[in-house]
């Protein structure tokens, strides 16, 4: 009838009661040893409780080593202690599957501050790969999240999920096969995504609800849209700004769009190289947009009602600069398959939905900055009014009148020393 | 089995020497001392909450209680237990949980019966989760049973079981069991950066508890709370046939979601609020898109597509035992269907209205400045 159950529970103890400093002993007992700066976890024995076990009971700023090996979890693992360092062998070299996985939202979950993951894998968890929530100054460095089936419905939604966090930094990250966006980050302040790489999932990354964020460095590649930058109503933080993307290779992003339909992310046409959608003073420039078959870069409006009074479906001050574009929109994907069908079968690689005004109510000032190569094709497809209405369809290759926004300082961030 | 048991049993004598075991003489009564220490005691006996190894008669000072409705969790029985310091007492809130004093316990024993329709014969305890009101916040202390039932050992990491059970509507049932680690505590336990209590509000108190008589006045009467009114807010009872729908499923949602599902909560990111207090349709999932569902939003489009459950993710969620689609995320690996039939009515019986629910923007600001 019950199993295991007290095995668990004796053998935490043992671990508990022996794990040098970090002794249950009585109250009773005022010796306090100093926390242990770092351990290492053993790869013998039952790993998972063993992982649990110190990722629970760490001193704030331990680092703990992960060994070689690879290793098979039932359970999301977390992460409660400031300052903690969690240190694989390497990406190749220390990996955790979760493919067994019955329990949990996530691989990994992180709630705490000043805290540095770094050197090793996980595969096939059930939901998001590494989620950190309200956990400031987090770094995510030389990790490799991934769904080894490929590109899967099935899959976890996000592979790296900071959100409601200020100071993160994402770099020398692989994501593979997540089922919304690889490296996403949600709902925080002060970013840095860079020497980054995302493919096969359905969004590379994505910076959502966000304040802050310099994207560079990074190849997207084989997703359903390489870089998305959007705000989403109804969310506690609506309103983000202020990102620049650049230096980046955004290529090849054909792959199949594999997101389960209500996500936002289901809307984005396979194809699409960047999309900035209903935020606000965003920096596209010096990147590299190849090779993707529906487009470019897509600026749009937010498309569907909300309940949000805060929210401002627009996007506003874009400024798209010194980007170079090679063969995208050769084979436009969904709602813009149609509309190319219209105007010969192809289009341009930058393009603007042209909503500049709510029904009937005034149009306001987007303020789009297109300011590429005067050979870069343009399309406004002159929608002028959200809700979109497809009759009101009128393309013009004419670049909007518009005055570049100045582009935001450099983000620095609290914890990063290069 | 049992040579192994006898082998852990001599490693733990030898581990527990070797590290400086515990005091050996029994406890009288609750020990602060433990209580308040830095770290958790080995065994839940420790603390001296019980005046038996089983840890079902409660010591002198410790009190009995239970919930309007609880929070559903596999099915397990749960037996709950309050111990506030001498002389010291919770302070009253109408709208959260009572403000305890420092050196409170509250403790909540997870048992099974073989057969659930009689949950005397034979019931046996799996897990015992200690909250204490330490001098800097809460503390959560999972102890996990051994299968004699007398003692439970703490358990950080948690653990998980299979448990085989006829279940309340006399189906045979395999149940694998999760015993939370100490950090999936804090996710459901989470209020801002701090640590709290999901039971003891009064909405979720009063009414009259294991002892008869209402918990109110009951732990008034005990010296336990200070500054109740007359006037006590009360949950409806989720299986009261005769009370709303709506009333039922909002007690249920407070209940069984809004721990995470609040401003403040492990959910909040999702903007999807369930507490009591909440209004606002969207915030409640009415023609709310879901924001980090991923898998978890099924077919859906909408959290609650008013009038159509089959089409809500919100059911979807519920309906799953799927780790990355089943909702709540912890502490359930069945389904609740007499939860998830609440739930189906509920939103069965709104109106099939889109265009209410939205509103347009008061004003789209220029984007020039």
């Amino acid at each position: 009838m019950i199993r295991m159950g007290w095995i668990v529970g004796a053998s935490a103890l043992v671990l508990a009661a022996c794990g040098g400093s970090e002794s249950d002993a009585p109250a009773s007992d005022t010796a306090v040893a100093p926390p242990i700066a770092e351990i290492t976890v053993g790869a013998e024995g039952d790993f998972q409780t063993a992982l649990l076990t110190a990722l629970i009971e760490a001193p704030e700023g331990q680092t703990i080593n992960l060994p070689e090996g690879a290793f098979e979890l039932t359970t999301g693992l977390s992460l409660d202690v400031d300052g903690v360092t969690l240190l694989g062998a390497g990406q190749d070299k220390t990996v955790l599957s979760f493919a067994g996985q019955t329990g949990a939202g996530e691989g990994l979950l992180v709630t705490s501050d000043d805290v540095t993951l770094a050197g090793f894998t996980l595969q096939d968890t059930k939901g998001d790969g590494i989620k950190s929530k309200g956990a400031d100054r987090i770094v995510y460095r030389d990790l490799t999240v991934e769904w080894t089936g490929g590109p899967d419905e099935g899959n976890g939604a996000y592979g790296v999920y900071p959100v409601e966090s200020t100071d993160v930094l994402v770099e020398r990250v692989t994501v593979r096969g997540a089922s919304d966006a690889g490296i996403y980050v949600g709902q925080s302040r002060n970013i840095i995504v860079r020497d980054s790489l995302a493919e096969y999932n359905v969004a590379g990354v994505e910076i959502e609800n966000s304040i802050g964020a310099d994207v560079y460095g990074n190849t997207m590649r084989h997703n359903a849209g390489g870089m998305l930058v959007f705000d989403l109503p109804d969310l506690p933080m609506v309103g983000g700004h202020s990102t620049r993307i650049f230096n980046n290779e955004i290529v090849d992003n054909n792959t199949r769009n594999f997101a389960p339909p209500g996500n936002i992310v289901a809307n984005v046409p396979s194809g699409t190289g960047v999309i900035i959608m209903a935020n606000e003073n965003v920096h596209v420039f010096e990147n590299q947009i190849r090779n993707n078959r529906t487009a470019g870069v897509l600026v749009t409006a937010y498309q569907d009602p909300f309940a949000d009074e805060n929210y401002n479906p627009l996007p506003r001050n874009v400024v798209l600069r010194a980007n170079a574009y090679e063969n995208n929109g050769y084979e436009p994907q969904g709602v813009l398959g149609d509309l190319s069908a219209l105007m010969g079968g192809a289009l341009p690689p930058v393009i603007w939905d042209g909503v500049d005004r709510w029904g009937e109510g005034e149009a306001v000032d987007v303020n789009l900055a297109v300011m590429e190569a005067e050979d870069v094709g343009f399309i406004n497809l002159g929608f002028g009014a959200y809700p979109l209405d497809p009759a009101a369809l009128a393309p013009s290759p004419t670049r909007p009148d518009a005055e570049a926004k100045a582009e935001p300082d450099p983000i620095t961030l609290a914890h990063d020393g290069a | 089995m049992t040579a192994l048991k006898g082998r852990l049993a001599i490693l733990l004598a030898v581990a527990l020497a070797a590290c400086g075991g515990p005091a050996e003489e029994a406890p009288t009564g609750p020990r602060l001392d433990l209580i308040l220490a830095d770290r958790a005691a080995p065994n839940l006996s420790d603390y001296g909450l019980f005046k038996d190894a089983a840890a079902t008669e409660p010591a002198e000072g410790v009190a009995a209680y239970d919930l309007i409705n609880p929070l559903f969790t596999d099915h397990a029985l749960k037996h709950r237990f309050v111990y506030v310091p001498e002389g010291e007492a919770a302070a009253y809130s109408g709208s959260d949980v009572f403000e305890f004093p420092v050196g409170t316990v509250l403790a909540k024993t997870f048992a099974f019966a073989p057969d659930l329709r009689a949950p005397e014969a034979g019931q046996y305890k799996v897990e015992t989760r200690l909250l204490i009101r330490k001098a800097d916040g809460w503390a959560a202390y999972p102890y996990v049973w051994n299968a004699e039932g007398t003692e439970a050992a703490y358990a950080p990491a948690g653990g998980a079981q299979s448990i085989d059970v006829i279940d309340p509507a006399g189906d045979t049932l395999t149940i694998d069991y999760a015993i939370p680690n100490r950090n999936q505590c804090k996710t459901c336990h989470q209020a801002g950066e701090d640590l709290v209590p999901i039971g003891p509000k009064a909405r979720h108190l009063n009414h009259a508890g294991p002892y008869g008589v209402n918990q109110i006045a009951d732990w008034t009467a005990r010296g336990l709370l200070d500054g109740a009114p007359d006037i006590v807010p009360a949950d409806a009872p989720v299986g009261d046939q005769s009370l709303p729908l709506e009333a039922r499923t909002r007690a249920y949602l407070e209940i069984n979601c809004a721990h995470c599902h609040k401003a403040d909560g492990s959910a909040s990111n999702t903007g999807l609020w369930l507490d009591a207090a909440e209004t606002r349709p969207v915030r409640l999932g009415v023609l709310k898109h879901p924001t980090a569902a991923g898998r978890g939003s099924g077919d859906g489009i909408y959290v609650i597509a008013p009038g159509d459950a089959d089409a809500s993710i919100f059911v979807y969620r519920m309906a799953s035992a799927e780790a990355g689609i089943a909702m709540p995320e912890l502490g359930r690996s069945i389904i609740d269907e007499d939860g998830l039939e609440l739930v189906r009515a509920w939103i069965d019986g709104m109106a099939h209205n889109v265009e209410n629910e939205v509103n347009t923007p008061q004003a789209l600001r220029a984007g020039r400045d």
